[in-house]
């Protein structure tokens, strides 16, 4: 059995990953894939939890989890559609509607 | 004397410790493809990639439920949606453009720094996670960790949030409809 402090690290630096994705990139698409990366790393950490402690309740949490990021992903689609719509863009920094 | 089959002489220990490096090295390569790619078509690919990589961690952790969720839901649904997206957002002179935004560099470091302070917290404080903290018939009576347990649970312990989280997803069926309308 692996030590349960190596599935730990690896889904911290997934989620550094994610982190790092969100704040430097331009296209808004993208951004949303780092998201998606870091509610992954996340689910690592409960089923790795979950086998750790014989405990199903983890993974119910990380079956939880996707439904969100599910619904995330639609919803945000659906807003990047819109946007490209509206402004015929999709990077992040040529967003400044509401800047003034 | 007959030889032995050669998968007898890894050990299942040796077995899974290979499997989990090789998983996450994966894992780690393609999400760091996915955040540098220039192409968010081929970001998205290596997203695939990296939540297939995913997946056999979850099936590695004996949850296999949560695994084959992960490949369906994830790489079936939301990935299509995803690349649907990418192909109707023009993406014809994206390869040309700049990919990281002003302040990259202090979010690089910054990302780093949080990497770091992380795995330090989570090597540090590595001897609460043992598994000697938890009571020994604890794990002899739930010996059954699979897809009945999870689903038993799902629909017992756990309705209400269920419930909530069907209600979500309606809510965010709507959602997509409404945003994606012409006169929006």
């Amino acid at each position: 059995m692996v030590d349960i402090t190596h599935y730990l690290v690896l889904s911290t630096i997934v989620f550094s990953i994610g982190v790092v994705g969100v704040l430097t990139r331009r296209n808004v698409i993208i951004i949303l894939m780092s998201i998606e990366l870091m509610l992954n790393s996340v689910n690592l950490n409960l089923v790795a939890f979950s086998d750790q402690l014989q405990d199903p309740s983890g993974q119910v949490f990380a079956i939880f989890v996707i439904t969100v990021a599910a619904a995330e992903a639609a919803v945000g689609l659906g807003i990047i559609i819109a946007l490209f719509r509206n402004k015929e863009t999709v990077n992040v920094d040529e967003i400044d509607l509401m800047r003034g | 004397m007959k030889a032995r089959p050669l998968y007898l002489l890894i050990s299942p220990f040796a077995m899974e410790a290979t499997l989990f490096y090789i998983l996450a090295t994966m894992l780690v390569v393609f999400a760091i493809l996915t955040v540098t790619a220039a192409n968010p078509v081929r970001s998205a690919v290596y997203l695939i990639s990296a939540l297939l990589g995913m997946a056999g961690l979850f099936f590695l952790l004996q949850a296999e439920f949560v695994g084959a969720v992960q490949i369906l839901v994830y790489v079936g649904g939301i990935m299509v949606l995803f690349l649907f997206v990418i192909m109707l957002v023009s993406v014809r002179e994206v390869e040309t453009q700049r990919r990281a935004n002003r302040q990259w560099k202090t979010a690089l470091v910054l990302g780093i720094v949080l990497s770091f302070e992380l795995v330090y917290f989570v090597v540090q404080g590595a001897d609460v996670f043992r598994i000697d903290t938890i009571s020994q018939d604890l794990i002899i009576e739930s010996q059954t960790l699979n897809t009945e347990t999870v689903g038993g649970l799902l629909y017992s312990t756990y309705l209400l949030p269920f419930e909530i989280a069907s209600v979500l997803l309606l809510v965010a069926m709507i959602a997509a409809v409404v945003l994606t309308q012409k006169q929006l």
